[in-house]
């Protein structure tokens, strides 16, 4: 008896046909509700691609510049939709161009496939031409891959594929086709996969824990939430804006949990972290009970781990077993989906507002604006400050806004100073912080969310490493507006060299292009801010234009990003200038 | 926290790309691996790797969580050396003529119950299983005389308690209607 290791499900219509491999993997792809794509042709993936052109009225799929970008549109697809993204490219060079977003994916917990071509199977191993182990090379930076090699496997290894990449904590999958398998024949016949005998998507919940977290969090005096990306994978905004509400807890925000909570709740109390906001950076030394909730304590949140949160016990609700003890020990782990953990807490908690306790955060705040907030946003300095134009983004958009940020100090600003009403409304690279990634994305969340505008924010160097992608939007008139916010600088990097390198600004400045005439040669209608006087309308007549829009803001050379942990140091020694 | 020897099991599906996952997360934190093996297991279809690192406790249940993630590994378990049986097989290669004239050798490979497996006329092969550190006691006695040739096999390891794999694998069958 052959051992079953993996369970699916009885397929509609149990009507088997004799296709191709390569047909096979569209037909896939339409069964999985899969309706655009990004990707890249070549030789290895030539079938695959033949069949697209067949199948172009069911399945659209956006030719990016380089496979890099369809990684990242498909990453910016999944983020907006909560559906997964999917990626194509062809052997060697094609499949080494999608690694870094592939790396990106994995790290930010993105639903990614992506499919690539391989050589024929008879070839493999000989060097060929464009052989590359993409298998291999994408090994540490997938939540699974597969090469296939055989036609008929090619239903149920992307019915895997789908079912790994989308459930318990979502990641990317590759699958590497040989060319002969794409040309090969098979009976096909669908069933989507519902489990896999080694792979646990979300751990049982455990009302033991449940009920010793809730009494932790009862008897708390300054308690503290500090919320990830988990909530809005586990789709747990809802549950978690009530939870908040019930406790009173005041609720601190990652870089990618930011969007779960809107911004202008009375509870959120802004972002932790080396940019974060002083209040929470301060308290996390101070608190008594720290309710870590769908985050995984990255070191860019905690600083120095050993003068992270000592004084208090630790709450961690995760779904991801390895994530606990591994960066903070969990007085109270609290495995599962946050959606049913959250769920299960919240009938256990007792109603508070913990209003002395949330007057620190709106003292520390008030000192925060004093020092920060009121200087950057400050109309009377002389050049345009970069939290000056998120601003206005806001009063256009009413916080409605997708806002895709690439990579530095603008980045900082955007998921700063945006204010948002709804989930699933920052696209940002948080874990690998990868310059290029915004433009791309911007494509995919439009696509993935087209009732919304789209609005990203880039550095004029980040700008420069996926510019080709400007193309795409030419081609696909995707309405997606972009804003540069051009400094001359790649101005993180030329803020650590101001701060902690005597000013020597080794390789940070940059003679860059005239930005409106490289747009407006992909023929997309383009505008520039050079004084604060033209900003209001500017950023207006982007809003307003219907179709895609580029426009560049000239703001100050040598502004920094505040408050600031510096590395190594502790979270509560933030400092505001 | 001190180091020890642990002895990791991992029990897995039999999947080609595996044991370059399972390596690479002992690589990315520059963990030694002391001895690997995989095998197939008590378990129909089912691979047994197991691999002996030296780590601290706090490392090895990080690294432990760290496999258990991959998508095809059923379960891992890690055993200090006292809640484990196992042994080593090591294959010593001398000269014959060394051999011959050393009246010791042969009583002391009786004494630590080795065993001749080959005799030619130019060299003797003498296998010996046991604990670590038996064999690289034999290893150093024979050391003296010229080994032509030394390789010993990975740490096999069974646990004193139970490892339930079967129940695992059972309750995914059960709770996952066949189809
Ligand atoms: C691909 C990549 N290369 C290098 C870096 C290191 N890095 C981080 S921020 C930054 C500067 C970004 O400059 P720019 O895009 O102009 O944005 P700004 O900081 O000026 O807003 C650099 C080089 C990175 N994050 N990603």
């Amino acid at each position: 008896m052959e051992v079953k290791t993996a369970s699916f499900e009885k397929t509609s219509a149990d009507t088997s046909m004799t296709v191709s491999g390569a047909e096979a993997v569209i037909k896939c792809l339409l069964e999985e509700g899969v309706e655009t794509i990004y990707g890249y042709p070549g030789g290895a993936i030539m079938p695959v691609y033949d069949e697209l052109y067949k199948y172009q009225d069911k399945i659209h799929h956006v030719l990016t510049r380089h496979e890099q970008g369809a990684t990242h549109a498909a990453q910016g697809y999944a983020r907006v939709s909560g559906k997964v993204g999917v990626a194509m490219a062809t052997s060697g060079p094609g499949a080494t161009n999608l690694v870094t977003g592939i790396a990106d994916a994995q790290i930010d917990s993105t639903p990614l496939v992506c499919i690539t071509g391989q050589v024929g199977s008879h070839l493999l191993g000989s060097d060929a031409f464009q052989e590359t182990d993409i298998v291999g090379i994408s090994t540490p930076i997938t939540k699974w891959n597969y090469q296939v090699t055989r036609a008929e496997e090619i239903p149920e290894v992307i019915a895997k594929a789908f079912y790994i990449a989308k459930s318990g904590r979502p990641g990317p999958v590759l699958v590497d086709i040989t060319k002969d398998a794409q040309f090969a024949s098979l009976e096909f016949n669908y069933k989507k996969c519902s489990g896999i005998r080694s792979y646990k998507a979300n751990p049982e919940v455990d009302l033991i824990q449940i009920e010793k977290a809730a009494e932790a969090i009862n008897s708390a005096k300054k308690p503290m939430i500090v919320f990830g990306q988990g909530v809005i994978l586990g789709g747990a905004e809802e549950l978690f804006k009530e939870f908040v509400e019930k406790t009173g807890i005041p609720a601190a925000w990652t870089i990618l949990g930011l969007s779960a909570l809107p911004t202008k709740h009375p509870l959120n109390v802004g972002m932790v972290g080396m940019h974060g906001n002083y209040g929470p950076n301060i308290l996390t030394n101070e608190c008594d009970v720290l309710i870590a909730i769908g985050m995984r304590f990255d070191d860019r949140v905690t600083g120095n781990l050993d003068h992270y949160a000592k004084q208090a016990k630790v709450v961690h609700l995760e779904i991801d077993p390895a994530e606990i003890n591994k960066n903070v020990y969990a007085d109270f782990p609290v495995l599962g989906n946050v959606k049913e953990t959250l769920k299960a807490l919240m009938e256990l908690v007792k109603p508070n507002s913990h209003k002395e306790w949330h007057n620190r955060f709106k003292e520390l705040y008030k000192t925060e604006y004093k020092k920060v907030i009121s200087r950057n946003l400050d109309v009377n300095k002389q050049d345009l400050g970069m939290a000056e134009v998120i601003q206005e983004i806001n009063i256009n958009t009413e916080g409605k806004a997708v806002i895709v940020s690439d990579v530095g100090q603008h980045q900082m600003a955007a998921c700063r100073y945006s204010d948002f009403t709804q989930t699933r409304s920052n696209v940002t690279s948080g874990g690998l912080g990868t310059m290029g990634f915004a433009l791309p994305a911007a494509i995919g969340a439009k696509m993935g969310a087209p009732e919304r505008e789209v609005v990203a924010v880039i550095g004029d160097g980040g700008y420069q490493m996926t510019i080709q992608e400007l193309g795409t939007i030419f081609q696909t008139k995707v309405p997606v507006k972009i804003v540069i916010l051009n400094n001359g600088f790649l101005g993180m990097v030329r803020q650590w060299q101001q701060l902690f390198f005597d000013r020597r600004y080794a390789s940070t400045e940059m003679t860059n292009p005239d930005f409106v005439t490289i747009a407006k040669g992909y023929h997309i209608e383009a505008n520039r801010v050079t004084d604060r006087t033209q900003l209001k309308d500017a950023v207006k007549a982007m809003i307003d234009h219907d179709g895609p829009y580029f426009l560049e803001v000239k703001v100050e050379q040598e502004e920094n990003v505040f408050p600031m942990v510096p590395t190594g140091a502790s979270v509560s020694d933030i400092i505001l200038e | 926290m001190e180091k020890k020897n642990f002895t990791v099991s991992i029990y897995t599906e039999n999947n080609l790309g595996l044991l370059s996952r399972i390596a690479a997360i002992f690589l990315k934190r520059h963990i030694n691996i002391e001895s690997i093996t995989a095998s197939p297991s008590e378990v129909p279809e089912v691979m047994r790797f197991i691999i002996v690192v030296e780590v601290t406790e706090e490392q090895i249940k990080k690294i432990v969580g760290q496999i258990e993630k991959q998508i095809e590994v059923i379960k891992a378990f890690y055993h200090t050396a006292e809640e484990m049986i196992y042994q080593e097989t090591a294959l010593y290669k001398i000269k014959s003529s060394e051999f011959l004239d050393d009246l010791n050798v042969q009583a002391f490979i009786k004494a630590t119950n080795a065993r001749i497996v080959t005799v030619t006329p130019k060299f003797f092969v003498i296998e010996k299983t046991g604990k670590r550190n038996e064999v690289d006691e034999l290893y150093e006695t024979l050391k003296p005389y010229g080994l032509m040739q030394f390789v010993r096999s990975g740490t096999i390891a069974v646990t004193k308690n139970e490892m339930p794999i079967t129940g695992i694998l059972e309750k995914f069958n059960t709770t996952n209607s066949i189809s």
